[in-house]
């Protein structure tokens, strides 16, 4: 089967300083991928970078190709990229009221992402506006409603639906969730799973919470410091940890331990453009020596890997 | 609902704080002549008590009134009818200049600490402001002293607070806290704006110090695990109303009202999430929001 996505070699600059390097990344047809990292860990940029978003001064590098586009996508024009787009790609972003134009009614929203890129002409984009809004639950009244009259986790639907319109290859999430109640969030989860389930289109899947991904995505890749420092099946990734970041996140976000105390990764998470050089988390890591001031060499394949010179669960310890 | 009986300890440990049939409405805007102005219910009736030393959770989703309740518990606002008693005082119809003991024994941090640190003052300002409002010496010793209880180094105090990450800011949040030497501390959502790896950091900070100082601590969040680990009991809240109060385990692990239990089963673990769960897991039974 084809990979939808593939990114090689990703670096994200600003000026003189990385705040991405390196990243490799393939999503598989109808895979759900999961990105997980703190704040300035890469994440948002990586993501910001495979849909030719970044502002001005920032400059990717590297490699993005997606399956049926017949262009590399780093560096590539917005007439181009504009027309990839929510037609390959759309992507849903954490504030969902930033996301909608809000003079416009929702149904009238939907509907152009289907007559810009001419998949539907204008009463059977109606039509399907409808259908889309039916399936992210929403009553048919919605169409009529302008984004300020919805609730956040009703507008983050509503974008939901806006992206899943043009039935997408790929579909990216940047903490979709984050701004939602646990409640809501639930829905709306269960929402971006069936819609890429149904439509077999892939889902590269954002956030900080580890638990949202080991529930909705089979596979992960752990950032910080803008470099990937794990990958692997969630199963795999969340059990047995190998990079000694993955295994302190897990760790710190244990609230099931019984003791009071809860175990903590020391220190802070830096500023961008100030990880260390070498690994990027030695200046966080407890097993960190001399040999970590050199970058660690990537092991393992590309899907399933770390790069850590003193992994995690080498000897069984 | 199903109330824990109270053991003969929790009759003698006297109450730090008990809030009787609190109701607050807040009147909205006209919207026409002719019909009375709307009205929001934020609290309908609610009823809680706090013994003294304990850890006391609120949880709720947004808009279920857990912030007008902290809010009539510090006094910031005025009840619409009910009774807020702190410390055998009832401050629900108070004058401010008669709260100056209120102050200094109930000391609340906030969910942001950017918004909640005044960006033109010196940390050691900050610290000792509570101090110097409340007309005690503030003493350079103390305020090195509080750095230090939360574990800031002494020349943190020279710096302002952009200098500082999430983490260092909500220390900082912390340390301003307890400078009147409180015996109350009530903490908003104190890290829900925090990274998981800093998270930890705080939580335990927090747990030390209630435990070090013999603080009450009531801890308002949303997230019902975060709670689970801080408190002893916990009170969820829906609507303006308290659906359910009990310890937090019981409350987690066997969750009376059907809210309760939505709650809980929409919170995604790690556990569930490798033994299999999905997102359809999340939604209870038959529910659909």
């Amino acid at each position: 089967m084809n990979d939808v996505l593939t990114v090689r070699g990703l670096s994200v600059t600003v000026r003189d300083t990385a705040l991405v390097s390196d990243v490799d990344l393939t999503v598989g047809a109808g895979e759900r991928v999961g990105l997980i990292g703190e704040s300035g860990s890469g994440k948002s940029l990586t993501a910001l970078s495979i849909l030719g978003l970044l502002p001005e001064d920032v400059r990717a590098g590297g490699s993005v190709r997606l399956d049926g586009v017949d262009h590399e996508m780093v560096g590539a024009n917005e007439r181009r990229m504009s027309r990839v787009r929510g037609r390959d790609i759309a992507m849903v972003f954490q504030e969902p009221m930033t996301a909608l134009n809000p003079t416009m009614r929702i149904g009238d929203q939907i509907a152009e992402s289907m007559l810009i890129h001419k998949t539907l002409a204008k009463p059977a984009a109606r039509t399907a506006a409808a259908d889309l809004l039916e399936r992210v639950q929403l009553p048919a009244e919605t169409l009529r409603a302008y984004p300020h009259q919805l609730s956040g986790g009703q507008r983050q639907r509503v974008v939901l639906a806006l992206a899943l319109a043009n039935d997408p290859a790929l579909l990216i999430c940047d903490e979709p969730t984050t701004a939602l109640d646990v409640t809501v969030q639930a829905l709306v989860l269960d929402l971006i799973v069936r819609g890429v389930v149904d439509r077999s289109s892939a889902l590269l899947f954002i956030t900080h919470d580890l638990a949202v991904v080991a529930t909705v995505c089979e596979r992960v890749l752990v950032m910080y410091g803008g470099r990937v420092v794990e990958a692997g099946p969630v199963n795999e990734v969340f059990t047995r940890p190998r990079h000694r970041y993955t295994e302190g996140l897990l760790a710190a976000s244990d609230l099931e331990t019984t003791s009071r105390r809860l175990t903590t990764i020391p220190g802070n998470v830096p500023p961008a453009g100030r990880f260390p050089s070498g690994c990027v988390f030695r200046t966080r890591c407890a097993h960190a020596t001399a040999l970590c001031e050199e970058t660690p060499e990537w092991t393992g394949s590309e899907t399933e890997g770390f790069a850590c010179h003193h992994p995690a669960g080498v000897t069984n310890a | 609902m199903p109330e824990h009986i109270p053991t003969v300890h929790d009759l003698e440990t006297p109450t730090a704080i008990r809030v009787v049939d609190l109701v607050r409405d807040y009147p909205r805007p006209r919207t026409s002549l002719l019909q009375p102005a709307p009205v929001v219910h934020a609290l309908r009736g609610v009823s809680l008590e706090v013994k003294q030393g304990e850890r006391f959770g609120i949880v709720g989703e947004s808009g279920c009134g857990k912030s007008t309740l902290l809010r009539l518990i510090a006094a910031l606002d005025r009840a619409t009818s009910g009774h807020v008693i702190v410390e055998d005082t009832d401050i629900t119809r108070l004058p401010e200049r008669r709260l100056r003991s209120l102050r200094e024994n109930l000391q609340l941090v906030f969910q942001d600490p950017m918004s909640s640190l005044d960006p033109r003052m010196r940390v050691r300002d900050i610290i000792a402001e509570p101090l110097v409002v409340q007309g005690h010496p503030a003493s350079g010793e103390r305020v090195r002293e509080l750095l230090e209880a939360v574990g800031l180094s002494a020349d943190a105090g020279d710096r302002y607070p952009h200098q500082f990450s999430g983490g260092q800011r909500q220390r900082i949040s912390i340390a301003r806290a307890l400078a009147p030497r409180p015996r109350i501390l009530i903490a908003d959502e104190p890290v829900s704006a925090l990274d998981v790896s800093v998270r930890a950091q705080v939580l335990n900070l927090i747990s030390e110090l209630v435990d070090e100082l013999n603080l009450t601590l009531v801890f308002v969040s949303h997230d019902l695990s975060v709670v689970k680990h801080v408190c002893d009991r916990v009170a969820v809240m829906n609507a303006g109303q308290i659906v359910e109060t009990g310890y937090t385990g019981d409350v987690y692990a066997a969750p009376q009202h059907p809210y309760t239990q939505r709650l809980v089963s929409a919170i995604p673990t790690l556990q569930r999430a490798l033994s299999g769960a999905t997102t359809a897991d999340l939604l209870a039974k038959g529910e659909s929001a």
